[in-house]
């Protein structure tokens, strides 16, 4: 079925017991896409990823992968698909290779091709030197490239990754995701989530998950013409000065003011389009704050999210959370 | 069906080689243990110590400490003055039996009349008291009835008894409790070994998280315990050789019987053990509770199976029990061949309910092993 989309959810949720670690979630990847899926911790990533995996059963709903069913299909999945987990899965006490050649067997290589497919996955993640070194005794970010290779051994078409950038450093964080950019080249379809707005940016598609609901989902770009992001008759401005937290303070307590985060040394404030650049200056300059200089920005991917949560806090999910859990006890 | 199962060996193997201090233990731990507890579970009864208080003072009161010393189970002590000093030896534990020899018992055997001695016995002590007490009965009747046929002309009484019992003891003539108890032993410590070997094979991997990326797999889940079960088996069995050669060559326990066949009917009973030890594994929610779980499977194996206590006097509702513990059935196998020198037809039937067992244990493991979480 090479016409099925990669990965299709189709309402599924989640129960743990009373609580719901996800809700009623639904979205396509398509096939080759790097779907980025974001969201604070515990709103219920790693959750779907394992009832992608078939690691947790759905409460309800149903997703397929490749067109197969993960409930009812799920041995046949688990040929084409790779998961590496957020920790480390691995055998400490194995050596990389060893590890390699144990999941090789597990996915029933065997011989010659078992050898040339470690090669091969070797080639691409690099580490020969490391190679008879125990995995335990890897660094963070090479533990992470012997999971990837481990999880590309039997050449999956589709491949999750949770919080694959989690604690290892920039520069490693960077060729992991060159890595995944020469897998999507391949046509095959990754499934990552992460907490870093940058990564976010390079995926073609990017779901967020808020307290166990799915509340945006598109491309980094259509997120941020999303309503809630830039509302009617507002504009986003970024600040620069010496003392930016009394910049944040001074600007929330503005009548113009509709939003205001730090976002390192600057302050990115979504304010009435009626106010211009040096309405704010001379505003600033009444409480005394010296500005180095102010211009109107886009949004970037971390307004997006940081206006959606509020937007949602505001609202109150857990409104349409309960209306929807109330229907379902009087279906 | 068995997916994956080269790989789960060929991984375990190299845990195994990584990890020789599990290894030494599981190697060489029984066999400490079996010498220990083989000497210390010798029941022989000799050298009994024993304090004597003659308040008699004859000739035959002055012999009669030889009789008891002559049977080689008493030892006397010395003698003391009073018979309250035989209560205090007694009591002090220094003693475990106490002769009592009163005033006119010489002047009593001399005369004919029926001659009195008090042997005092320490009942803590059940196995050495009732050994002491049949030898001091058998002492007491052999005089008797010399005497008394002596009175009728009659010389050597013993050796023309109107009813005599000849008894017979096949296979382990010289009574000796070590080659009945070390074989038990075998049995005993082969179900440590194995329970505990495999107890945490499988929650190891789920406390570690490396589980969760088997999972994933197209792995079976049988391939999954069988491939645990084999590299432990091969274990098993090299135990299983050192124990049974330790039996042979420390404690000079004869094989009387085929030790090909002892070796081949081991492998139902360890592979029974290792199998209890996996579902263990499966069921256990992090390794302290395996542990807990293997050392309760300890306890009726010890108690129930006959290795301590024949079964056959046991009430009917733990006597019924017992037919559930798999080491009843392997000790009629260790036992019978090492001490009997049981064949093949003797045995096949506690062989085929020790495969019934592992059968029985594959399929709960397998049963309850789910390739998911929580």
């Amino acid at each position: 079925m090479p016409e099925a989309p990669a990965i299709v959810v189709d309402h599924i949720t989640r129960r743990f017991g009373t609580f719901t670690a996800v809700n009623d979630v639904s979205f396509t990847v398509n096939r080759g896409e790097i779907f980025g899926f974001l969201g604070p911790n515990g709103a219920g990533k790693s959750t779907l990823i394992r009832v992608l995996c078939g690691l947790l059963a759905p409460s309800e709903g149903r997703a397929t992968l490749d067109g197969l069913d993960v409930v009812s299909r799920i041995e046949e999945i688990r040929r084409h698909i790779g998961y590496m987990a957020q920790e480390f899965t691995l055998y400490d006490d194995l050596t990389a290779r060893e590890n390699m050649t144990f999941y090789s067997m597990v996915y029933g290589l065997s011989g010659a091709h078992l050898r040339s497919r470690i090669d091969a996955v070797v080639g691409l993640v690099g580490g020969e030197e490391y190679l008879d070194r125990r995995a335990g005794a890897l660094s963070g970010g090479w533990k992470r490239r012997l999971a990837l290779a481990c999880a590309i051994l039997h050449e999956p078409t589709i491949i999750f990754l949770d919080e694959p950038t989690a604690g290892i450093d920039p520069v490693a964080r960077r060729e992991l995701w060159d890595l995944f950019f020469r897998l999507a080249d391949e046509d095959v379809t990754l499934f990552v989530t992460t907490h870093y707005t940058d990564e976010a940016e390079r995926c073609t598609n990017v779901g967020y998950i808020y307290q166990s609901n799915l509340i945006a989902h598109g491309t980094p770009e259509k997120l941020k013409m999303m309503p809630q992001v830039r509302p009617e008759g507002t504009a986003r401005f970024e600040i620069d000065a010496a003392d930016i937290t009394r910049v944040h303070a001074v600007l929330r307590e503005w009548e113009h003011t509709r939003d205001t985060t730090i976002f390192g040394a600057v302050v990115h404030s979504l304010l009435d389009a009626e106010v211009n650049a040096d309405d704010i200056r001379s505003f600033l300059n009444t409480k005394g704050i010296e500005v180095r200089h102010i211009r109107p920005i886009e949004p970037t991917l971390e307004d997006v999210f940081v206006s959606l949560t509020r937007f949602h806090k505001e609202r109150g999910l857990s409104s349409p959370h309960n209306e929807r859990n109330q229907r379902k006890e009087t279906d | 069906m068995f997916r994956g199962l080269r790989a789960i060996v060929y991984k375990e193997f190299i845990h195994m080689r990584r990890d020789p201090l599990t290894v030494f233990v599981a190697l060489f731990v029984p066999v400490i243990q079996l010498t220990i507890f083989g000497y210390a579970v010798d029941m022989d009864v000799r050298n009994i110590p024993t304090v004597i208080c003659d308040q008699d003072r004859s000739a035959a009161s002055r012999e009669l400490p030889g009789r008891f010393e002559n049977t080689g189970y008493f030892r006397i002590l010395h003698e003391v003055e009073n018979p309250d000093g035989l209560y205090t030896s007694l009591r002090s534990g220094e003693a475990k039996i106490g002769i009592l020899i009163p005033p006119g018992f010489g002047e009593d055997r001399f005369s004919g009349t029926p001659a009195q001695v008090q042997v005092l016995l320490d009942g803590s002590d059940i196995t050495v008291a009732q050994q002491a007490l049949n030898t001091a009965n058998a002492i007491g009747l052999r005089a008797s009835l010399t005497e008394s046929a002596a009175r009728f002309g009659v010389a050597d009484p013993m050796r023309r008894m109107p009813l005599d019992i000849l008894p017979r003891l096949l296979f382990n003539p010289t009574m000796r409790s070590a080659n009945f108890m070390v074989p038990g032993l075998i049995g005993i410590l082969l179900w440590i070994v194995t329970v505990f070997l495999t107890s945490v094979a499988i929650v190891r991997e789920r406390e570690k998280g490396t589980i969760e990326q088997l999972f994933v797999t197209p792995l079976s889940r049988q391939a999954f315990i069988i491939g645990k079960l084999l590299p432990f088996a091969l274990l098993g069995a090299i135990e299983a050789c050192v124990i049974i050669s330790a039996a042979r060559f420390i404690f000079g326990i004869p094989i009387n019987g085929s030790v090909l066949l002892l070796a081949l009917l081991t492998v139902p009973y360890l592979l029974t053990g290792l199998m209890v030890g996996l579902v263990i594994s499966t069921r256990a929610a992090n390794q302290a509770q395996a542990m807990q779980f293997s050392a309760l499977t300890m306890l009726p194996s010890v108690i129930l199976s006959g290795f301590m206590f024949p079964r056959a006097s046991m009430p009917l509702i733990i006597y019924v029990m017992t037919f559930f513990v798999p080491l009843t059935y392997f000790l009629e196998i260790v036992r019978g061949i090492i001490i009997r020198g049981a064949i093949w037809a003797d045995l096949w039937d506690e062989a085929a309910i020790l495969i019934v067992f592992f059968l029985v244990f594959l399929n709960l493991a397998v049963r309850r092993f789910r390739k998911q979480l929580g």
